[in-house]
């Protein structure tokens, strides 16, 4: 079961089916300020999902949501998680999931890769007790020395020598910290995992190598992705379906291919202008002027309509609703559901 | 291998410190105006009433100086009378060697000061985990404030209030000592009880007074450790609270902790200086007590040379074993 075994399995049927379903979720701070707000999407096996939007948009929030790590003053105030098991059974409610199924459940379902790895590994202990720790709290029969063996595996598959079990965080460079990182994550196989901007802090070089790696070990694995960053471009990359985020609300989401091709939301169409196209003619580059709402005090209506070149009457009194519109979603006036409301 | 180097390094500086506590040990009488010798030796021949044998006149002038003589010389003479654990005589048991009456205190002290250290150490620290691994909870709502409280209580008035109450006016421990004079000394059963009775009292006020301090540190320091990612992670990976809590939290937030423990350790030596006069325990606390209201000078500087030397030991077993608690540590030294 532990041993490294031929994997290429994202083409079965069980890949279409769903891993999570994310329905209504709403996270508050304090009751003050409402960081993410009726939140839904479907993930698939093996899917990777991106979610993109400047700081402050929700998607930190999102993130601590969907794996049930938000701390105080952070309340999930509606929604449901559901996440369907492997085994096929009934799908179990993150939300409401009691402490210790949710123990269960961790790194042998779901595990996160956080944004700084200097940070998100102990310092004073080795990379394998690290490892280790993970591996045995959820294979009970696993003895110290397979653990550290298996350790050793998972950094040999993300290129790390496997000799590097045995040393500690500070001993690695930013680029090999953060795919010690992910081998981590790997290490029970999990369906589902939570990527919160995993390369941010290592360089470009570093960036594609990271990325290229995340795809093939999916491939490989199989497990879906949620993928949050501020970076649309490197989205545009590696997601098979990108979520634009905006105020604590999804207000665009569809395939890559289409969200570049035909961003839909103005806010879109305007993150997509704001950088470079990589194997594009180049075009001339645009900002969204403005900055993103209090959400202490969001605007009413659209949240975006303050800073929307396109906005007319009604913006600000009218909630767009999330609607299909030619192949995905977008939640915006301009694209009323089924005609007029 | 780093560790060796390092180990060797930190060995090479601690080497220097006693070597300069030992030279400045020897200086300062010297070059203080007149004759520090002949003044405690024309002291000892007034107590005692009749001249001191010659090797007692030699070894003080050894350890105080003899102006007549050649100061390298002297000082070789000096670091040989070291290197044999003569530390003089005293001037008031005369002519009982310092290095006996440092001898006989030393175990009480190691005994009472030493196992309470440990003791409010280990409280300490590990109520500080509990409260600050649920800052703010209820726990820590009661147990923060009131150790606040506890540790802020002057240790004197604590000692003598407790010596008040139950030595006094319940009579459950007695009032003054270390053991049960009428027994034998040894190690015989009420021997030991009598000695576990002693002791009681003066060691639960230490730890009382003490286990505080190391309580809000911990507690203090658990409340920021908590909040980094490495602890987030350990969470999300599923792992038992309790595993955690000492894993990831304590295990980190207690490096700062520990050099202050292992600093506590090196003062142990020198005795709780005010139980051991409060309860007139037999240390080395009392024994410099009393050498420095008798001007005991030869006590008092043997006395004085065993601190210096116990503190640099603790802060060199400190420097150690923080390395090896943290390995970020071995690398940057």
């Amino acid at each position: 079961m532990t041993s490294q075994t031929q994997e290429h399995a994202p083409a079965t049927p069980a890949a279409h089916r769903a891993v999570l379903r994310v329905d209504g979720l709403s996270v508050e701070y304090a009751g003050e300020v409402r960081a993410c707000v009726d939140v839904s999407f479907t993930l698939r096996r093996g899917e990777i999902l991106g979610v993109a939007g400047e700081s402050g948009s929700g998607k930190s929030t999102l993130i601590t949501a969907l794996t049930r790590l938000q701390r105080p003053p952070a309340v999930t105030t509606a929604g449901r998680i559901l996440y369907h098991g492997r085994d096929g059974g009934p799908p179990v409610d993150l939300v409401t999931l009691d402490d210790k199924a949710l123990r269960d459940l961790r790194w042998t379902s779901l595990s996160i890769v956080l944004q700084s790895a200097m940070d998100a590994l102990n310092p004073v202990l080795r990379l394998g007790a690290q490892f280790a720790d993970a591996l045995r709290a959820h294979d009970r029969r696993m003895s110290k020395k397979e653990a550290w063996q298996r350790a050793a595996e998972l950094l040999a598959m993300v290129g790390i020598s496997a000799d590097r079990v045995r040393g500690y965080p500070h001993q690695l460079s930013g680029g090999m910290r953060q795919r010690a990182a992910i081998a981590l994550a790997l290490a029970c196989r999990p369906d589902l995992v939570v990527m919160d901007e995993p390369t941010t802090a290592v360089d470009v070089v570093m960036q594609r190598q990271i990325l290229s790696q995340v795809l093939r070990l999916r491939d490989e694995l199989g497990f879906a992705v949620v993928f949050v960053t501020h970076d649309l471009s490197l989205l545009l990359e590696v997601a098979d379906r990108i979520a634009i985020m905006y105020a604590g609300r999804i207000v665009e989401i569809g395939t890559a291919r289409a969200l570049y091709t035909g961003p839909k939301h103005p806010y879109t169409q305007g993150l997509r202008d704001s950088f470079p196209p990589l194997h594009a003619p180049l075009r001339p580059l645009s900002g969204i002027p403005g900055s993103p709402p209090d959400l202490r005090r969001p605007p009413p209506g659209c949240a975006f309509h303050p800073r929307c070149p396109e906005r007319f009457d009604g913006c600000d009194r009218i909630l767009p609703e999330l609607v299909p519109a030619a192949g995905h979603e977008v939640a915006c006036l301009l694209y009323p559901a089924g005609g007029d409301r | 291998m780093t560790g060796r180097r390092f180990l060797a390094r930190r060995l090479g500086f601690y080497a220097a410190a006693v070597w300069s506590a030992v030279t400045l040990n020897f200086l300062i009488p010297r070059l203080m105006p007149g004759d520090p010798s002949l003044a405690i030796i024309e002291e000892l021949e007034r107590v005692s009433g009749q001249s001191l044998p010659p090797r007692t006149l030699e070894s003080i002038q050894r350890l105080f100086g003899d102006p007549s003589a050649n100061l390298g010389a002297q000082y070789l003479d000096y670091l040989g009378q070291l290197a044999r654990l003569d530390l003089g005589v005293s001037i008031r048991n005369f002519p009982t060697p310092v290095s006996d009456l440092v001898w006989q205190g030393l175990p009480w002290t190691l005994l009472l000061v030493g196992s309470t250290t440990v003791v409010a150490f280990l409280v300490g620290t590990g109520l500080g985990v509990i409260a600050g691994w649920r800052a703010g909870g209820r726990f820590d709502s009661i147990v923060s404030p009131l150790t606040t409280f506890v540790s802020s209580v002057p240790y004197f008035w604590v000692a003598l209030l407790a010596l008040w109450a139950f030595g006094f006016l319940l009579g459950w421990f007695p009032l003054a000592g270390g053991y049960d004079p009428d027994l034998p000394v040894g190690l015989n059963a009420p021997f030991v009880l009598s000695v576990l009775h002693y002791g009681a009292l003066p060691a639960a006020t230490i730890v009382f007074s003490a286990f505080g301090g190391w309580l809000l540190g911990m507690r203090n320091m658990t409340v920021t450790t908590v909040r980094e990612d490495y602890v987030l992670l350990a969470l999300a990976k599923g792992l038992s609270p309790r595993r955690v809590m000492l894993r990831y939290a304590a295990r980190n937030a207690m490096l700062p902790n520990f050099t202050g423990f292992a600093l506590a350790l090196g003062g142990v030596v020198g005795g709780a200086l005010l139980t051991e006069i409060v309860f007139s325990y037999p240390g080395i606390g009392y024994l410099l007590f009393i050498s420095l209201q008798q001007r005991d000078y030869p006590v008092m500087q043997g006395v004085f040379f065993l601190l210096t030397l116990t503190v640099l030991l603790a802060n060199l077993a400190a420097d150690s074993v923080y390395a090896l608690l943290d390995p970020r540590i071995r690398e940057r030294a």
